[in-house]
């Protein structure tokens, strides 16, 4: 075998990072431009609030109000939730099923850095002085060519399609990552639930988000060629637009919040020191969820006019998911019940996670009663509720995720003073911003409004509103400074850094050396590395005898193909026809590149196995 | 095992699954093509939705000719055959056969494409254009759609065939041949949708 051993050209520093197909470091990557677009997200949150702070304000003009929020509903979901529960899943997955890699590296890559480019993309809009403007769902006839005809949605359009790609690479790559390579003996009952959870969400990202590119295909060509899908005056319909848009959009809000289920699983498991409370019945949980899923899309267009008979199923569709939901809150607490629970900025998080969450729950039962949903359509209960759902539910579970997965990603634990900090000061800010929006909300406030008449009971609710969206922001400098603070700190974090690990990514270093496994585990049991603490043992029963570990080679296809489709994006929006040829003919050239030149990989020898490997 | 290891030696029986990155292959090549079939039920529910609106354009039922369209169907049908074959001969490890297989399989592929290439410039001609109506907008995205994934499946199944002629068949590349042959299959089956969906419907509704 050793004879095999290829000469493969490595690389340091800037140009590592670039070239990296290390499920590690593109999760590190993730994390980083995930973080960067949250913050981006967050800053135009600040500034939605800051114009809503009191009636008839102008601090932005009415047309950056309306970009402010297309864009920040498209930023949040698109360029930072889901890239930060991608970083979460490359840097844990592989590690928790115990693999030394995904099913396809070289696709990961491929798949951040089109999600990259596509986020750049969308944000360039703001430079280019053409901002999306017609929502984050983006409405026809509001965002058609009749209706609005600069550049604006087109960036909305492309952007997301080119980022789109990123994901469905995600999706298969995970799922097929999860289904071919299980460590020995860990069946699919012994996954940790966060693998499940993952497991579920690839199913979901593979089955929806087809349909998106399908309705941004539509979009586009009704904006760039001049096609008729939404045009009505041509036989196009606007409503089509608004079911394609939910047949995706609806599978999205739980390919969001699933992983954020099975993070706090993980964390509320591990922190209460007991093993997961009714495991089997939070993956049939897991899989109902996303099967309901599916079928609920038409919830978000009761006020459509699909008729009684369309809005009572989906209806009762709708309100059945909270059954499997439940199951799942219960779980928790059952899991917490009389463990001995350590109250670290994690698991303070997770904790908070459970009430926020129910109360999220609540109000979209509460929404998906048709007829009430007329009176809270397009209201800022809506609002209050999405939120408490996606901040409340899946930020919570992704800054729990960061604080508990940190020591296994950086070496480094993060300081728990700050991380509280960060808890009380977040989960303050956060109610206090959107818990008064449910009542704005009733009390008529509608939602997308640039200002609002004084003396309507509006006032006093929006300054609190604003107030916390402040300390909302005050939490995540708090997160950065933490940051700041821990990289400074010698990197000493123990393998198995909370003590209580349960599943197999704390049974290795910290961080993980690039081949994470020097010898794959035997998984004997659910909580597999926690069985084997209790049997006395300090390390995984190896499955393999040692032996050269072969890798795949860095390479810098994935950014040159990402850069190519990020060309042509240009090339649609402003028809210069040999910008978009010549974009696309980069990307297939690199894909010819990669079919034609085959990836020896390299071997890493036992001899060179411990080299700068942290105990 | 990796790829490159029995790379060399003899070829083991099935070797499209002989390797992990090969079963990885295939089983990612399954899923992405769960999710080819959510874009095309997509692309299928718009035509559906929006095909009775043709607006001034022609109607259907007076565009369509089936005798050419039945025998594009015919084509690609007897295509996919070809591409059965292919990989028959392939798990026989009989080289030369595959690729006269892949060779006839792409020939066909180019002629449906070609008669596709003619049906829409007689289309363009009759008034029929991807702006004259909501029908003509997807009818054009669903077939085009369909053409394009024929001519990338003929880019890519001809660039495999200098592959093989060059590296030979080994376990790197038999996975990209089997793989090829199911997007192909995938490929036909969705035409035999488009054929009944978009062509007899059309002449009939």
């Amino acid at each position: 075998m050793a004879a095999h051993a290829h000469k493969v050209k490595r690389y340091h520093g800037l140009l590592d990072w670039l070239t990296t197909v290390d499920h590690k470091k593109i999760g590190i990557l993730y994390l980083l431009a995930g973080g960067l677009f949250f913050l981006v997200g967050g800053l135009e949150a600040i500034l939605i609030r800051i114009q809503l702070i009191k009636p008839m304000n102008n601090f932005v003009g009415a047309d950056t109000f309306n970009e402010l929020i297309t864009m920040h509903g498209t930023t949040m979901i698109f360029l930072a939730a889901m890239p930060l529960l991608f970083a979460l899943m490359n840097a844990v997955i592989p590690l928790q099923i115990g693999a030394r890699d995904v099913a396809f590296p070289f696709l990961n890559a491929l798949g951040f850095w089109t999600f990259f480019f596509g986020g750049l993309l969308l944000n360039i809009s703001w430079f280019a002085g053409n901002v999306p403007d017609a929502g984050w769902t983006s409405y026809v006839p509001l965002a058609s060519p009749t209706y609005n005809s600069g550049h604006g949605v087109d960036y909305y359009v492309l952007g997301l399609q080119i980022a789109g790609i990123g994901t469905l690479l995600g999706g298969v790559n995970f799922m097929a990552t999860i289904i071919n390579m299980r460590a020995p003996g860990m069946s699919f009952m012994r996954m940790p639930m966060f693998a499940w959870t993952i497991f579920i969400t690839s199913a979901l990202i593979v089955f929806a988000f087809p349909v998106l590119t399908v309705g941004l295909v539509a979009l586009m060509f009704d904006r760039l060629f001049q096609a008729n899908f939404f045009e009505t005056a041509s036989g196009g319909s606007a409503v089509l637009w608004e079911h394609v848009f939910w047949v995706f959009g609806h599978p999205e809000v739980y390919i969001l919040i699933l992983p954020a289920f099975g993070v706090i699983s993980e964390v509320v498991s591990t922190f209460a020191r007991k093993r997961l409370f009714g495991y089997s019945s939070m993956v049939f949980a897991t899989v109902l969820i996303a099967f309901l899923g599916f079928m609920v899309w038409a919830h978000h267009m009761f006020t459509t006019g699909l008729g009684p008979v369309a809005n009572a199923l989906f209806s009762i569709a709708t309100m059945l998911i909270a059954v499997p939901t439940g199951v799942k809150v219960f779980n928790w607490l059952f899991t917490l019940w009389g463990g001995s629970i350590r109250f670290t900025a994690a698991s303070m998080f997770a904790i908070g996670f459970i009430p926020t969450f129910v109360m999220g729950g609540v109000t979209g039962v509460m929404l998906a009663v048709a007829p009430a949903d007329y009176q809270y359509h397009d209201t800022y209960f809506v609002v209050g509720h999405f939120h408490y759902v996606i901040v409340g539910g899946l930020v919570f579970s992704i800054f729990a995720g960061l604080h508990y997965w940190w020591p296994k990603m950086f070496g480094r634990m993060l300081n728990e003073w700050i991380g509280k900090l960060t808890f009380w000061t977040f989960f303050i800010g956060f109610h206090l911003t959107f818990f008064v929006q449910h009542f704005l909300g009733l009390l008529g406030m509608p939602r997308r409004v640039w200002t609002y008449l004084p003396n309507q009971g509006f006032d006093t609710m929006n300054l609190i509103s604003t107030i916390g969206a402040f300390l909302m922001g005050v939490a995540t400098i708090a997160f950065l400074v933490n940051v700041v603070v821990t990289s400074a700190k010698p990197r000493n974090a123990k393998a198995d850094a909370w003590e209580d690990g349960r599943s197999l990514e704390w049974s290795i270093p910290s961080p993980p050396p690039e081949y994470n496994f020097k010898q794959l585990p035997l998984v004997r049991g659910f909580d597999a590395w926690w069985k084997e603490k209790m049997e006395g043992h300090t390390e995984m029963t190896p499955a393999e005898p040692p032996g050269p570990i072969h890798m795949p080679s860095p390479s810098f296809l994935p950014l040159i193909m990402s850069i190519g489709l990020f060309i042509a994006g240009f090339g649609f929006m402003y028809d210069k026809l040999y910008l978009a040829i010549g974009g696309i003919a980069v990307t297939l050239f690199c894909m010819f590149l990669r079919s034609v030149f085959d990836d020896h990989g390299f071997h890493i020898e036992e001899e060179e196995q411990e080299k700068g490997v942290h105990a | 095992m990796s790829a490159h290891e029995i790379a060399n030696g003899q070829l083991p029986h099935e070797p499209e699954k002989a390797t992990l990155e090969g079963r990885n292959k295939v089983l990612g090549f399954w899923l992405f093509l769960g999710a080819e079939t959510v874009l095309f039920g997509t692309l299928f529910s718009a035509f559906l939705a929006l095909r009775h609106n043709i607006g001034d354009g022609p109607k259907p039922s007076e565009l369509f000719e089936l005798p050419m369209v039945f025998a594009a169907t015919m084509i690609l049908l007897f295509s996919s055959l070809m591409s059965v074959f292919a990989v028959q001969a392939m798990h026989r490890n009989q080289v030369k056969p595959m690729l006269g297989w892949l060779l006839i399989t792409i020939v066909l592929g180019l002629a449906f494409l070609g008669l596709e290439i003619y049906e829409f410039t007689n289309y363009v001609k009759e008034g029929h254009r991807m702006n004259t109506s909501a029908f003509s907008s997807s009818f054009y995205t669903l077939v085009g759609f369909h053409g394009a994934h024929v001519a990338f499946g003929v880019l890519w199944i001809g660039l495999l065939i200098l592959q093989i002629l060059k590296k030979g068949l080994t376990v790197v590349t038999a996975p990209k041949i089997y793989v090829s042959a199911i997007y192909w299959h995938f490929i036909d089956v969705v035409w035999v949708f488009i054929f009944t969906v978009v062509y007899l419907m059309g002449k009939v509704g």
